[in-house]
């Protein structure tokens, strides 16, 4: 283990100039092809998007939190949960690390200056506002009523619902992701700084790469799946409806072999952040480094062959079904590979609890909640008794909100100093992450007991027994949009008030720390060279480090 | 690219995808019965995309990472198309129905 010394000392003051306020206007932001600007334009609108989607989720539980159908009607309740999921997955999930935060941080990890198609970066971030938009005026119209999953033959037949709509915008929002997965492909090939070689690339980009492979493989089968559904609806050409000669099970294999992949999307990504944070708060570098990072290409190819998980119960040959479920607990392997070398970089590492740390550790536990939970649903005896119950919306709820949105918050939480140049206050940060992470299992632990009893998804009214549980979950609902709240509150605070955090306030290595926070407008003064191995971290106890990472606490 | 390429080869594979599509519309009238009408189809038509893959989009001459990309594009095709062939064929009845 090297010795090396890094500058840790905080700054005097922000940076004179930076990307902030390299220009001025509208359209500077509007017309902008710097990655960092472009990641903050992501930034806003998937905030956005989270927020309008909460709102929905909050009106589902609202409406379980008695048995009778008496807040809304049956159709609205569709509505809802489909709204909810729509604009969560495709609007907010999918994009939220790579677009935001990947976009912001990948160039500056690599030594780059920018990513390497810098308008067709600008170019994602419309198709996806284009794609939103459409979806906006769905919603505004009535929404849509089939399901995130948009199941033939009532999407494409009997919904009377603006389906074609939302689907012409998810088509459109495909392309974003399209064109980011091939941005950070090209990037990370060809726009590595002098010494960055692949196994001194952090895990975070190892990780993004991976995603970038799903995203560039796979979303073109969603696009093409969601114009077959738009023929069908509006032509009447027979793909997916028994009626006119098509087979609906054909759908659900093309929706998931995307859509399951998908799950991958938002969860690689999280995982990356996760390894930066534990190697930087437990000052050691990440265990069996090229394992967690093959480990990532492992999930994204793995990831492509287990699809057929989610349709046990929709007709497929049970042969199929046997080789399907084998495969998904062969994803297990990949995954558990992570969570054990994360705990073995745990091990007699100098752990320092800072927030970026708090979500490191829940994503951790939550996470592996979610995967165990998914080796149970892996198994056809089990899935066929649970399917469609609520212990299926827990177990995806701890993988896309324990785990996916837990990494995003974490990493949040851990590159804010860096975009922003300036800390969030400590106290309030400690306190949202507590108040997320209880209030997210109030609300989807009693879920996997719901569901394990017998209560079905997809339905605003329940048996009275199942009340208690229920109120439960909705209590947790609540606490956890409070906690949801304070950071947004803090954030948009720190912005004027928060302290100068300087170039690196968490004594944290990466190239990504050694330029100025907010960075240059082209991000280095100079073209930086790795010269060190990933996570080359100082040892020690955090009272002997040069510099703690928050001032206000320390 | 800025290389220059001549027209000659791109008018054979047009010429040669014009043709293909006249034997498609042919194929479509004739019946070689099941499965191999939908076989001689799929054929046609992965030739077809082929052409436009190797030709058109350059991957003839490119280097071979954006080769093994293409490969690999078809690759996952052939991934979909197997486990998809792996339900359908094994359901009750299907053995029967081929």
């Amino acid at each position: 283990m090297s010795t090396r010394e890094y500058d840790v000392a905080p700054d005097p003051g922000l940076p004179k100039s930076h990307y902030l306020n390299a220009a001025h206007g509208l359209k500077s932001w509007l017309l902008t092809t710097d990655h960092k600007r472009i990641g903050i334009l992501y930034l806003l609108s998937i905030t956005f998007f989270f927020l309008l989607g909460g709102i929905y989720a909050i009106a589902i539980r609202l409406e379980l939190l008695t048995p009778a159908g008496d807040m809304v009607q049956p159709d609205t309740y569709n509505r809802l949960f489909t709204m909810h999921g729509v604009l969560m997955i495709f609007f907010f999930l999918i994009p939220s690390i790579p677009a935001a935060l990947g976009n912001f941080v990948i160039p500056l990890m690599i030594g780059a200056k920018d990513v390497a198609f810098p308008k067709l970066n600008l170019a994602s971030w419309y198709m996806y506002l284009i794609g939103a938009s459409l979806t906006m005026w769905a919603l505004f119209h009535g929404g849509v009523d089939t399901g995130w999953t948009f199941y033939t033959p009532f999407s494409t037949t009997y919904s009377n619902t603006y389906v074609a709509a939302v689907a012409v915008g998810i088509f459109v929002n495909g392309f974003s992701g399209i064109f980011t997965g091939i941005n950070f492909m090209v990037t990370i090939h060809r726009m590595r700084a002098p010494g960055m070689t692949w196994f001194r690339l952090p895990l975070f980009i190892w990780a993004h790469y991976a995603t970038s492979l799903i995203m560039v493989l796979g979303t073109p089968v969603l696009a093409i799946t969601i114009v077959l559904v738009a023929l069908e609806r509006l032509l009447k050409f027979g793909f997916f409806d028994p009626a006119l000669g098509g087979d609906p099970v054909l759908f659900q294999h093309l929706f998931w072999f995307y859509s399951h992949p998908a799950v991958y999307i938002m969860i690689l990504p999280s995982m990356g952040v996760i390894s930066e944070i534990i190697a930087a708060f437990a000052r050691k570098p990440v265990f069996g480094y090229k394992f967690v990072a093959f480990a990532s290409m492992g999930i994204a190819v793995i990831g492509f062959i287990v699809w057929g998980h989610h349709l046990f119960v929709s007709s497929q040959s049970l042969y199929a079904g046997l080789i399907f479920s084998i495969l998904t607990m062969l994803v297990a392997v990949p995954s558990a590979v992570k969570v054990f070398n994360w705990m073995a970089t745990l091990y007699r590492g100098s752990i320092e609890y800072s927030t970026p740390m708090f979500y490191a550790l829940g994503f951790i536990g939550l996470f592996t909640i979610g995967g165990l939970t998914g080796l149970m649903l892996a198994t056809t005896g089990i899935d066929v008794h649970v399917h469609d119950t609520y212990f299926v919306v827990a177990h995806f709820h701890y993988i896309m909100v324990g785990g996916a949105l837990m990494g995003y918050l974490g990493g949040l939480h851990y590159w804010w100093p860096k975009i922003t140049g300036r800390m969030y206050p400590g106290f309030w940060s400690h306190l949202s992450a507590g108040v997320i992470f209880l209030g997210f299992n109030l609300t989807f632990f009693p879920q996997f007991i719901l569901g394990y009893l017998g209560m079905p998804r997809r339905y605003h009214a329940y048996p009275e027994e199942f009340q208690v549980l229920n109120i439960l979950s909705t209590a947790g609902a609540s606490i956890l949009a409070v906690g949801y709240v304070i950071p947004l509150v803090y954030f948009i605070w720190s912005l004027k008030y928060g302290e100068v955090a300087g170039k690196n306030p968490w004594g944290a290595v990466g190239l990504e720390w050694q330029t100025a926070s907010p960075p240059p407008e082209h991000n280095f003064e100079e073209i930086p060279e790795a010269d060190f191995e990933p996570y080359e971290y100082v040892e020690g106890p955090p009272s002997e480090r040069p510099y703690r990472y928050s001032r206000s606490e320390a | 690219m800025s290389e220059h390429h001549s027209l000659k080869p791109y008018v054979f594979v047009l010429v040669g995808l014009l043709i293909l599509t006249w034997v498609t519309y042919g194929a479509a009238l004739w019946d070689f019965g099941h499965p191999w009408s939908d076989l001689v189809a799929l054929l046609i038509a992965m030739t077809k995309a082929s052409l436009v893959v190797v030709f058109f989009m350059h991957v003839k001459g490119a280097t071979p990472l954006i080769k093994m990309a293409a490969v690999g594009g078809f690759f996952w095709l052939l991934i979909f198309g197997a486990f998809v062939l792996a339900d359908v064929l094994t359901r009750p009845g299907m053995l029967e129905f081929l």
